[in-house]
């Protein structure tokens, strides 16, 4: 599949902002700056850049607690997400949703979600409104191996088959559910194959190869907006960080973080199959590296300058108006 | 004006408001009826014929037949209202709300909070609630409380076809998530209906009865029962007011508290049972803001604290009646 070098920058550029962004995440919770739970995508940018990059502005996607990847890929503002997770109150959300519950509707961003597959069943009704709209728009649900046990999931993939509603559920296997191996807690350890037995057409794919992830889903977007009916996507990827920040993760095995970062990062696979076959250069790639860097330095410090909402703040946003 | 029952209204009311905005979708099991069947679409036209005939007007795409699945229902119908469509889910039995109750509580009555107010999701879930049908412990619960308590959500439980009419079309323009609770037993109710564009607003309580002796709180089919019990009341010489809430979420506090500052009695009267439920809730109003009107302690009359029971013997002793409520009204004014 042919891919543009801008597009190719871009997709870099984006997967560079997810893994810096939790990288300096995952530094600055320590300091203890930073409240409440958090959950971090490193480690799976190319599955998040991969869809993304295929989808329109009017496009929608519903994310999960592991939400910071697929808000970036969407579009969803950098800034406005770190001063969302350090509680400011020119955040995404004000400060009222925080780590979980970033959205940005304008973008398609249809909301991370703190329940486990709370966002399926919403992306059916994303994928209905968009077949009333008949311009070809589509909806993609993100799941991990965990949502994909869930009854919400189900009925979701029933109903998106039954309605032929251009909905994509993307599965991405980490491996993990919370601290549960997917040998355990997944029954048939074949998640696309309980989407392809919903009657739906199922791809699998190795999420920590962009160039493959992107290929695949220009195969599964053009199929949902032929109206082919929805579609389900299974990735092969790798979580770098515990579920939550915080988490020991004893229940690793010995060396496998060391492993999996040395052989199945997404961004090393990435700039040596750009640069081997002479994509996009070194130096453009190192560019980007520096200008995100930037950002994530800059998102940080204006962040903790930040001021915090006021308790006046607590009562407002519960409905359109009061009585 | 027309004489309709309640569930001509709401049909009606769907009608003309999928007519007015194409915006406007609706879903739910078996709305259509008859899909996938010999008899084909429409071979029920809904079970309880409030949806019966919008698939033939307003086709597939808009009136929407799922499968028993009603976490997607709600979960459809939050994705609907978040993407600029205005969804009116239908949940069979209230009851049901125990299998989709995240895609209500933790999903589209939090959206426009969780995303800082950038957010809306206008979506309508009616409900089809309530005792009187002998439909025991899992088809006959009324679980306004439980909804009544979610900060988020808008609760409507009309009482007459006239209210079910204007308040359910106040709830399909409305651009908060609005939970519609239909009582089975009022279905039938044959009641004037105001003709063409007509809404009622959120928050205003309505005097189905008026009196200087007692106030009597009720919401959805007690507000029937409640208006009975005043009548009779009236003929021997006691004067009720009965303030039918309309919503419950907004509710409109200064209406009751009006009146018991007036009459200086209060009786609650609810379907539901008594612990933490609306009942609690208003007296808990009453006693904060209006102790001082008080003339004797607020009467609740509600369910017990049971699940509904089947046998028609159970049933009746279990749900608050009109007999009852004249009872409390009695005990209010006899107290010294």
């Amino acid at each position: 599949m042919q891919i543009s070098e801008d597009a190719l920058k871009q997709a870099y550029r984006q997967m560079k902002t997810i893994r810096m962004f939790e990288e300096r995440l995952h530094d600055e919770i320590m300091t203890g700056e930073i409240a409440g739970f958090t959950h971090l995508y490193a480690g799976q940018e190319a599955v998040a850049v991969g869809v993304c990059e295929h989808l329109d502005y009017n496009d929608t996607i519903a994310s999960t607690h592991r939400g910071h990847g697929h808000c970036i890929a969407k579009g969803c503002d950098v800034k406005g997400m770190m001063l969302e997770i350090y509680g400011r109150a020119d955040g995404i959300c004000k400060g009222k949703g925080g780590s979980m519950h970033i959205a940005d509707i304008e973008k398609g961003m249809l909301g991370a979600n703190g329940i486990v597959g709370g966002g399926p069943p919403i992306v059916v009704g994303a994928a209905l409104a968009a077949k009333l709209y008949g311009d070809g728009r589509l909806a993609v649900a993100f799941s991990g191996d965990g949502a994909c046990n869930q009854g919400t999931t189900f009925e979701a993939m029933n109903l998106a088959v039954v309605t032929n509603a251009p909905a994509i559920f993307a599965f991405e296997n980490n491996h993990y559910s919370e601290h549960t191996g997917v040998s355990y807690a997944v029954g048939s350890e074949d998640i696309a194959g309980r989407a392809e037995s919903f009657g739906m057409k199922a791809w699998r794919v190795d999420g920590c190869d962009f160039f493959k992830v992107y290929e695949t889903m220009g195969e599964v977007v053009d199929h949902v907006r032929a109206g082919k009916g929805p579609a389900a996507v299974e990735f092969d990827t790798e979580r770098f960080f515990g579920h939550f920040e915080g988490d020991p993760q004893n229940y690793r095995g010995e060396g496998e973080i060391a492993r999996i970062r040395k052989e199945r990062d997404c961004i090393t696979i990435f700039r040596e199959h750009a640069t081997k076959k002479k994509l996009v250069s070194k130096k453009d790639l190192d560019a980007i590296d520096k200008e995100v860097s930037d950002l994530i330095e800059k998102s940080v410090e204006e962040s903790r300058a930040a001021a915090p909402p006021t308790a006046e703040d607590v009562l407002t946003d519960v409905y359109i108006d009061y009585i | 004006m027309a004489e309709l029952m309640l569930r001509e209204a709401i049909l009606q009311t769907l009608f003309s408001e999928m007519e007015r905005d194409e915006n406007v979708v609706v879903l739910g099991e078996d709305i259509v009826g008859g899909m996938g069947t010999d008899g084909g679409p429409e071979a029920i036209g809904g079970i309880w014929g409030t949806s019966t005939g919008l698939y033939d007007k307003f086709g597939g795409d808009r009136v929407i037949d799922t499968p028993i699945s009603e976490s997607a229902i709600i979960g459809a119908a939050g994705g609907l209202g978040l993407t600029g469509k205005r969804p009116v889910a239908e949940i069979m039995f209230a009851d049901f709300l125990g299998v989709c109750m995240d895609q209500i509580w933790n999903q589209m009555a939090k959206f426009r909070y969780m995303f800082g107010g950038k957010t809306e999701c206008p979506a309508v879930v009616r409900m089809i609630y309530g005792a009187g049908l002998n439909a025991a412990a899992q088809h006959s619960q009324a679980p306004h409380g439980i909804l009544t308590s979610m900060p988020g959500l808008k609760v409507v439980m009309p009482s007459t076809p006239a209210d079910a009419k204007g308040l359910l079309t106040t709830a399909i323009r409305d651009q908060d998530p609005v939970i519609f609770l239909e009582h089975k037993a009022l279905y039938a109710e044959k009641g004037e209906v105001p003709e063409g564009d007509y809404t009622i607003p959120f928050g205003h309580a309505r005097l189905a009865h008026a009196g200087e002796d007692v106030t009597i709180v009720a919401a959805g089919l007690m507000v029937k029962f409640a208006t009975k019990a005043a009548k009779t009341l009236s003929e021997q010489g006691i004067g009720c007011d009965v303030i039918d809430l309309r919503t419950t979420s907004p509710l409109d506090e200064e209406a009751i508290l009006d009146s018991v500052e007036n009459t200086g009695r209060l009786v609650v009267v609810d379907e539901s049972p008594p612990r933490c439920g609306l009942a609690t809730d208003i007296v808990s109003l009453v006693t904060n803001k209006a102790y001082a009107s008080l003339k004797a302690p607020p009467e609740m009359v509600t369910s017990p604290h049971t699940p509904v029971p089947f046998a028609r013997e159970l049933e009746k002793a279990y749900l608050p009646s009109p007999d009852k409520i004249a009872d409390a009204v009695q005990r209010t004014l006899a107290w010294k």
